[in-house]
């Protein structure tokens, strides 16, 4: 048969793509071997725009269990303990149905810990969308804050940190990241791999529909005004079949009866098949038909491409497998048998034991095309990078600038969100969400580990370099306040249309700026994932690289808060101050500019601060610590005593070099990167400092706290002195105000 | 003294539930299959939180029909403690141990916090340790918590002293904005007649080491052993 060109375009193949398949296979395909392509050639399975500059990133260290490559990262936490993590994004489908597209997106990432034998104890998320007040926004962050809640409380695995930001860029598409965690001994970590010819391949879970079709598909194309019409390539959730495959696979996999177990998640049945078959050096055939229908007269295409969720493809070891199946009948779920391991590394599908499709697993993976697509730096970009300072004239009132930067809904308390997420299930949360880094302590040992996820698009966009890598900085520093050492990163890439030389410039910087970082304060990257063609009509969002951290406190009970714990305590800021408004929350908020270049970001100035942190914790020399970044270091110091009963701070900070209008709100707001304040009891000052000083870290005492007000003085005038309780209204409730008003 | 913690498919605070038993509270505790029928000799059965059987239909509607809820009945009837936090409530209410129902939180919304309790008889086997009017700290996390009785059921209840905890102000007021998902008369935790069986939406077991944020649950957990120690 041969192949119209609109099929091609239906299944986002690109002729020259379709020719090297002809090419590779010697014969022309036919539709259900053109799907099966389609969706292990696509953007998002194939990673064929970003593998190259993916390679260049760092992905090993003495720490490192796994590496990218398989369905998480791991790394060693000590006591023969692993903790396995990734984040992965789910932005098209929230945008286009938000409760079952973020829901999805919880449950695919959580499969992906069990899948490596590890039990999830944490997740996570970073958000963006619109203005909050902008039509629209509502309906999405009130779908994707439920669809998370939905998921992860359903299925008991505690949401415990995560940040939200609103910025028009987001309008149009949402992006919707989210992070797991688990934990497994170190010497049970289970991969996704085939092997041992004549091994059964099992299916477990729900049951097949027609969900999802071309779900990976769709995630790598463009929005316009007809992708709601994609709805049907959503995926629907069920977490309480998701936590019984959970429970099931885990005691499984305590039996090593397992030689491998992938989850299916973007393109199904088809990618699980291939990369087990891949990873082994081995092939699998199946027989459609044998796989759990729930739809009656589903083709092998169809079956194949399906995206249902909450299944799991595993390998079983000859004559183990009346356990397995006792196990999985245990929990009611029924594992089934639907193929097994070949030895010539093919993927063939049957259906009724007629070969429907018969392709080597070589040509669905290595030969995926890998594209260096032309990179070229964005025409917005010099007139966007250039600030005058001395025509933006300050505030004239930092109190009303303040107050402004603590309703803005990107800095203002989450409460409203994270209030409809279960943190405390599983009895591990150390540190209550909004309160920094997240933290959990793990069970049978002293140890605890923190984890945060950042990323600032506003950054990115001025300097995607830059900005990438002052994310990796902001998630590692955040941990290190907690007091944990920082031990590795995952990263989710979120840009627009990769075949946009300026957006792949985007990310070509980006990643660079990823690696710099990641190397200069060794957290290699484990694993990740990569979401490209965030686009709707044509206009992107910002680039925004999301980066998780996870770092280690030796000692649980030497975890750090970023709220002041007591009155009197000396408040001492480590790093220095510059006039770094370019990219900031208060350009944006107070003048409406998204201009300037990022601060920038002195590494080994960064590396230092990091680990004097995780020492002053280590020694119990500080009370609290909390990192300057979104509003500079005013709104870094309300934090501190936000929470905190009422505890007010009074300090006075030295002007930083700015035009003289400028001089009061860049000390008060500047971004400068490398930042944190922490509290220390007053006899332990000096020793502090000489901490700081013996690693070279610029660090001055700058007030004291007390009182119930927020005293603040640039150059000996106060210029902020507010009651705390007044400004921690304003910021607890500038989000609620707003959600509260009734969905027009 | 040995605790039986049942385990419904969807059950999320089970392992929760026994590791407070066994590794603050140093006493025995099972997990239970909620397909087996059989208590092993439990001295006190917690039904704890969750999402049983994915509560897809109502909150605890199918758990009732577990093999294991028969032998819960009879023990109960024999006069057993049954202790059934958050999803467990809901299940004790759906299989008729409890007097009530549960409807949806006010606003509609999950919600996951501290909140502040009012101890109101300590005539059950989950106050006997606390003061009557003690004020506990203790986090809930529910979307179904607005417990509900008709007019003459609830003046029953309150006439015969079952409300056992009752959602109030940090000083031990009651205030509407203290209640967090509109349960009538503030009603965070009721007993049956018989006052062996007690129902709760907060989760003593979060809350029962420092290190966790505080350790009012242990009221509740230590006034199970107490009852049954001194009975």
């Amino acid at each position: 048969m041969s192949i119209d060109p609109q099929v091609l375009e239906r299944h986002g193949l690109k002729p020259d793509e379709y020719e090297r398949i002809v090419a590779f296979m010697g014969r022309e395909p036919n539709l259900t071997e053109i799907g099966i392509f389609s969706v292990m050639w696509s953007e998002h399975c194939s990673y064929k725009s970003s593998r190259v500059h993916l390679r260049t990133l760092p992905t090993e260290g003495p720490q490192v269990l796994q590496g990218p490559g398989e369905n998480a990262g791991a790394v060693d936490i000590g006591e023969g303990l692993a903790a396995v993590f990734k984040i992965e994004s789910h932005n098209h489908p929230s945008f286009i149905e938000p409760y079952q597209g973020a829901a999805t997106g919880v449950g695919g990432i959580i499969r992906d810990i069990f899948t490596m034998g590890a039990r999830p104890i944490a997740l996570m998320n970073s958000l963006r969308f619109g203005a909050l007040d902008a039509p629209g926004t509502r309906r999405l962050v009130d779908g994707v804050v439920a669809g998370i809640a939905g998921y992860g409380n359903s299925i008991g695995i505690p949401t415990i940190a995560g940040e939200i930001v609103f910025d028009p860029m987001y309008a149009g598409n949402p992006l919707v990241n989210v992070f797991c965690l688990g934990i497994s001994k170190a010497s049970d970590i289970i991969k996704g791999v085939a092997s041992g010819v004549g091994n059964g391949v099992y299916y477990v879970g729900a049951k097949t529909g027609r969900d999802g079709i071309h779900g990976a598909t769709m995630a790598s194309a463009e929005f316009d005004e007809k992708s709601a019409e994609k709805r049907p390539a959503v995926q629907v959730g069920d977490p309480f079949m998701e936590k019984l495959l959970l429970e099931a696979c885990l005691e499984v996999m305590k039996t090593d009866a397992l030689i491998g177990i992938q989850d299916m998640g973007a393109a199904g049945l088809t990618c699980s098949t291939t990369e087990m078959g891949s990873r082994g050096g081995a092939g699998i055939e199946i027989d459609t038909a044998l796989v759990p229908q729930r739809e009656t007269g589903m083709t092998p295409y169809e079956i194949m491409l399906s995206e249902s969720q909450e299944r799991m493809l595993l390998v079983s070891k000859q004559g183990r497998e009346a356990e397995v199946e006792a196990i999985f009948e245990k929990w009611d779920l029924h594992a089934v048998r639907i193929g097994h391991v070949t030895d010539d590394g093919m993927l063939r599908v049957k259906h009724q034991g007629q070969v429907v499709a018969e392709i080597p697993n070589r040509a669905l993976t290595d030969e995926a095309p890998v594209y260096r697509r032309p990179m070229e730096s964005p025409a917005y970009l010099p007139e966007a990078q250039t600030l005058d300072l001395e025509t933006i004239v300050g505030s004239g009132s930092p109190e009303k600038a303040l107050a402004t930067l603590l309703s803005s809904p990107t800095i203002a308390s989450k409460h409203w969100a994270y209030r409809q997420y279960d943190h405390m299930v599983q009895t591990n949360t150390m540190n209550l969400p909004g309160l920094g880094a997240g933290v959990v302590r793990i069970k049978g040992t002293d140890r605890a580990l923190a984890m945060s996820v950042d990323g600032n698009g506003r950054h990115c966009y001025l300097d995607p370099k830059r900005g990438a890598a002052l994310a990796v900085a902001e998630a590692a520093r955040n941990v290190a306040c907690a007091g944990a050492k920082p031990l590795a990163a995952t990263n989710c890439l979120n840009f627009g249309n990769p075949e946009r030389p300026a957006i792949m410039w985007q990310f070509g910087q980006a990643v660079a700026g990823i690696g710099e970082a990641c190397r200069a304060l060794d957290v290699p990257i484990t694993g990740g994932n990569v979401s490209l063609y965030n686009e709707t009509d044509g206009k992107a969002i910002y680039p925004t690289p999301i980066i998780g951290v996870v770092g280690l406190l030796e000692h649980a009970d030497r975890l750090l808060t970023r709220r002041f714990q007591r009155s009197g305590d000396v408040v001492v800021l480590l790093g220095d101050s510059h006039c770094e408004v370019g990219g900031s929350e208060y350009l944006a908020r107070v003048h409406g500019l998204v201009r300037g270049v990022p601060p920038s970001l002195d590494l080994k100035a960064e590396r230092a601060l990091q680990d004097l942190l995780v020492k002053l914790a280590e020694a119990r020399l500080i009370r609290s610590a909390h990192d300057c970044s979104d509003g500079g270091i005013a709104v870094t110091l309300a934090e501190c005593c936000f929470g905190s009963q009422g505890i007010g701070v009074e300090v006075s900070l030295m002007a930083v070099d700015a035009p003289s209008s400028l001089q009061v709100d860049a000390t008060l707001f500047a971004e400068s990167a490398s930042r944190v304040v922490v509290s220390v009891d007053g006899s332990l000052v000096t020793e502090v400092l000489q901490s700081a000083a013996a690693l070279g870290v610029p660090a001055r005492v700058i007030g004291e706290t007390g009182g119930n007000r927020i005293r603040l003085a640039v150059a000996g005038q106060i210029v902020v002195d507010v009651a705390t309780a007044d400004a921690e209204r304003i910021w607890s409730q500038a989000i609620e105000q707003v959600v509260a008003q009734k969905v027009a | 003294m040995k605790f039986a913690v049942i385990v419904f498919p969807g059950s999320n605070c089970d392992h929760d539930a026994h590791y407070a038993v066994t590794q603050v509270l140093g006493q025995q505790s099972a997990l239970i299959w909620h397909k087996d029928t059989d208590l092993q000799g439990a001295d006190v059965v917690i039904l704890p939180g969750g999402f049983a059987h994915g509560d897809y239909l109502r909150t605890g509607a199918m758990a009732r029909f577990s093999p294991i809820m028969r032998e819960v009945q009879a023990f109960a009837e024999r006069g057993g403690p049954v202790i059934g936090i958050c999803n467990g409530f809901q299940i004790l209410l759906e299989a008729g141990l409890l007097p009530g129902a549960m409807l949806r939180n006010r606003g509609l919304k999950y919600r996951c916090e501290h909140v502040h309790v009012r101890v109101e008889t300590t005539d059950t086997p989950a106050t006997a340790g606390a003061y009557k009017g003690q004020v506990l700290t203790i986090p809930i996390g529910h979307g179904e918590g607005n417990y509900y009785a008709p007019p003459d059921l609830l003046k029953r209840i309150e006439d015969n002293q079952q409300v056992v905890l009752r959602y109030t102000t940090a000083d031990g007021r009651l205030d509407d904005d203290a209640n967090p998902n509109g349960s009538v008369n503030a009603i965070a935790s009721v007993c049956n007649d018989r006052r062996n069986v007690v129902g709760m939406m907060p989760h003593p077991e979060r809350a029962c080491e420092p290190a966790l944020g505080g350790t009012d649950g242990l009221v509740i957990l230590q006034s199970i052993v107490k009852a049954l120690t001194t009975a």
